[in-house]
């Protein structure tokens, strides 16, 4: 492996206030390859702005500085064709909501099908075949009905792998998946992480899953990086987690009811002042 | 204290509720839990006087319920609803929030009523005079909380009060609304997704699945690893998954 | 006692503290903005010029000299001299009091109406709402110069009948918004909250409804003033509004039309107070929507 396929450095983000500028991420540095990262935090972290700062989608006035590289690219010199080149081409974006990521106004197929042909050359038949084809990769088990419905006909869980499709559609590097199932009920959920789980292993992919449940990340990702506060207080092994050090990463473990044995009181997570430091 | 029969809601052609019964005891902690769609929390709406257009029979200590609903029944029945951001008028203070129940039931002593009931769900006096969009998730929560209680009910409904708040603060309200149901012995119904979190919180719980009670048992029971409907063991099998 | 210490306390004691700071901390977003404190000075200055008419009037109203008639601007007549040669100065100054005095009825009128019917129509539902809102088509459906010139064809000519003539005509669209907002938070759950409390529908209406409404509302209004001024103005270039020895902008401008070329300061003058009036009421009510909603603070 010659480069990481993204590198960040460094990473401060902040966003004009009343008062100044309000930190959202103050120093993040992260490596990852073609692997399965999770970053988790709370609201207000700076977990989203993290992987939004990836793709350079940050509103306007958002201060950035720090580097971020894609695969050897510089993405705060890439000039905007080379960026639009780079997302969808190479970095898929899955949001939270496929209410409101996918165009109410267009089928399902005919998305998935533009998505597919603003990144290839193609005819309409072969954007359309494809279409049909990732459809059928994302388990739809009904996939004409599915390119002809409109997003409002299809249930969240089904939106979400219409979304994912998409997003597969150009065959990209990495797939930044932001709460891709906080929408989602329990038994959908563990469908749409397993599927996103084995397309990105079968395309060797690397998958940056951004989400607030410590437990779904670390079962889905090699390893995971926990934000507090803009900052990355603790990058360890999934399979380490029980055996995390830092006391907020204990805390976010501790302080969930168990459904195995009855606990009187949860424990509640004392905010360290010196975690900011 | 609380008796549901044979419970129905349809919204046009969309059959919410399909006969849905349960019964709880004074003090009692009851538990709904369901899926998205399952018809959960129209049931509790449907008890709280806010849908129209039901049928079957609902009554509160004897008393059975209409459609419309007196001053009294508000009195003795409060509600916090799922999401913190949306249940708060955004253009009143807390203190305006607050106030509300208190001038609309008549109750003398706003002033201390309000100091007492910011200090019963540990907020600092500060807020008093804030918005809500000054406020964190868990705080506004517990206004929602605040203002539940501050006319003194008996029965708590409680509408997914923790599933948009992080887990940390989740903690803090879980802890805070087990420590009120002590202290002031409320009746509650839980509505969540969230199996643990029910679990925690009641002694007993229904689960629904397509506007349907399809299994109803004690906690001790869900623990115990003694549920028989298949919806309840994969629901089950799901959140331990989760626990690691 | 009253610093900005004790306004500006972000832990107020009291409720009267909090309302006070609340109340300055909105001067002072509203003083941030150069433009809306322009409108207020404008829209100030008018209604005072229009209080103080008799001090400030160097003639009067209602003075003709047909010898001096169609002055240009001079010391002796400031902005010169109409038809009749009467002052336009003085003209401009009780104008304002006409003008201005049917644009505030008008808008006194017509918005707690508009406010009151959509919100109920909104938050009812039902055959209220049908009720009251094929009523509010009915009289949209009209031309409004067209629909007041009815109404006062069938009451005698004159400043009130122009009033409520245009108020007639005016508060539909207010209605439309009220009930847009309205339907857009009457299942919020804050409005659940509300009724879990126990409150009456009017309780929800008048105080949990309503004000969420007014801020729109308010702009509105301030985007409508113009418009009501040049209806009243038609309804006076026709001879059913104010009556013609009145000096009011819109009949002024009406009036001295055929001099625009020759002696264009006649009709002009009272063309840019209505202008101005217009304009500052527009930076005021910008401002204020700002000022108002506590989010933007």
């Amino acid at each position: 492996m010659t480069n990481p396929l993204v590198e960040i450095n460094d990473l401060r983000v902040d966003f004009p206030g009343p008062n100044g500028f309000v930190p959202a991420v103050r120093g993040v540095s992260l490596t990852m390859g073609r692997e399965k990262l999770g970053i988790v935090g709370e609201s207000g972290s700076g977990k989203s702005v993290t992987g939004r700062a990836l793709m350079r989608l940050l509103p306007p006035q958002a201060r950035v500085a720090g580097s971020l590289r894609f695969d050897g690219i510089d993405i705060a010199a890439a000039t905007p064709r080379a960026m639009r080149a780079l997302r969808g081409a190479r970095i898929g974006l899955v949001l939270q909501d496929p209410k409101f990521s996918l165009n109410p106004i267009m089928t399902a197929g005919a998305q998935i099908a533009e998505a597919w042909a603003t990144h290839r050359r193609g005819s309409a038949k072969e954007a359309r075949d494809a279409a049909m084809s990732l459809l059928d990769q994302v388990l739809i088990r009904d996939p004409r009905r599915v390119y002809d419905a409109y997003p409002h006909e299809l249930s969240g869980g089904m939106g979400q792998r219409v979304m994912i499709a998409m997003m597969l559609a150009p065959q990209p590097d990495l797939l930044i998946a932001d709460e891709p199932t906080s929408a989602l009920d329990a038994t959908v959920q563990a469908e749409i992480l397993r599927l996103i789980d084995r397309l990105v292993t079968d395309r060797g992919m690397g998958l940056m899953l951004i989400s607030h449940d410590l437990p779904l990340v670390s079962r889905f990702c090699d390893r995971v990086a926990v934000m507090y506060a803009g900052r990355i207080v603790e990058e360890i092994a999934a399979r380490d987690l029980h055996a995390a050090t830092h006391p907020y990463t204990r805390g976010l473990l501790d302080c969930m009811p168990r459904l195995d044995a009855p606990r009187a009181r949860l424990p509640v997570l004392a905010r360290d002042p010196r975690w900011l430091a | 204290m609380i008796e549901v029969q044979d419970l129905d809601v349809r919204f046009g052609a969309v059959h919410a509720v399909r006969g849905v019964s349960f019964a709880i005891a004074a003090g009692e902690s009851f538990g709904l839990v369901g899926e998205s769609g399952s018809g959960k929390s129209t049931v509790l709406r449907a008890l709280a006087g806010l849908i129209p257009g039901w049928t079957g029979a609902m009554s509160l200590q004897g008393r059975a319920l209409g459609p419309k609903r007196d001053r009294t029944f508000f009195r003795s029945v409060q509600m916090v609803f799922q999401d913190p951001y949306g249940s708060l008028h955004p253009r009143q203070t807390v203190d305006r929030i607050l106030a509300e129940p208190l001038a609309i039931h008549g109750l003398d002593g706003a002033e201390a009523r309000i100091r007492r009931a910011l200090e019963e769900v540990s907020l600092s006096p500060i807020v008093r005079f804030r918005y809500p969009h000054q406020l964190s998730g868990g705080q506004r929560q517990r206004v929602a909380i605040a203002r539940a209680l501050i006319a003194d009910p008996s029965v708590l409904l409680l509408d997914e009060p923790t599933s948009a708040l992080d887990v940390s603060v989740q903690a803090e309200v879980l802890n805070l609304l087990a420590d009120l149901r002590a202290a002031r012995q409320l009746t509650c119904i839980l509505v969540s997704h969230n199996l643990a979190v029910v679990a925690h919180l009641c002694e007993r719980l229904a689960v629904m699945q397509q506007g349907k009670v399809v299994e109803a048992l004690d906690v001790a029971a869900l623990r115990a690893g003694q549920a028989q409907h298949p919806h309840t063991r994969d629901l089950i099998a799901l959140s331990r998954d989760l626990d690691g | 006692m009253i610093s900005s210490d004790w306004l500006l306390s972000s832990e107020p004691a009291s409720r009267r503290q909090a309302a006070w700071g609340r109340r300055y901390q909105a001067w002072l977003a509203f003083r941030r903005n150069p433009l809306a404190v322009a409108g207020l000075a404008v829209a100030l200055a008018m209604l005072l010029m229009a209080v103080f008419a008799p001090l400030l009037a160097t003639h009067d109203p209602g003075a003709q000299n047909l010898a001096n008639r169609l002055q240009p601007p001079s010391a002796a007549h400031w902005f010169g001299t109409d038809e009749l040669g009467r002052d336009v100065w003085t003209r401009i100054l009780y104008g304002a009091r006409i003008t201005l005095g049917m644009v505030v009825a008008v808008v006194l009128l017509v918005a707690p109406v508009g406010l009151l019917v959509g919100c109920a129509a909104g938050y009812a539902g039902g055959w209220l709402d049908r009720i009251l809102m094929r009523v509010t088509d009915v009289f949209l459906a009209f031309p409004r110069l067209i629909l007041a010139l009815a109404f006062v064809a069938a009451m005698k000519p004159g400043v009130e009948s122009a009033v409520a003539a245009i108020a007639l005509t005016a508060w539909p669209p207010y209605a439309r918004l009220a009930r847009a907002e309205t339907l857009r938070i009457r299942d919020a759950d804050f409005i659940a909250a509300v009724r879990m409390a126990g409150a009456s529908p009017w309780r929800i209406v008048l105080r949990h409804v309503a004000p969420v409404c007014i801020p729109s509302l308010i702009v509105r209004v301030t985007l409508d003033m113009s418009s009501i001024i040049l209806t009243a103005a038609g309804l006076g270039f026709l001879g059913l509004g104010a009556q013609p020895p009145l000096p009011e902008w819109g009949t002024m401008i009406a009036t001295a039309r055929r001099f625009i070329l020759d002696q264009w300061w006649v009709p002009v003058i009272p063309g840019i107070a209505i202008f101005l009036a217009s304009l500052s009421f527009n930076l005021l009510g910008d401002g204020l929507r700002d000022v108002l909603d506590p989010k933007q603070r």
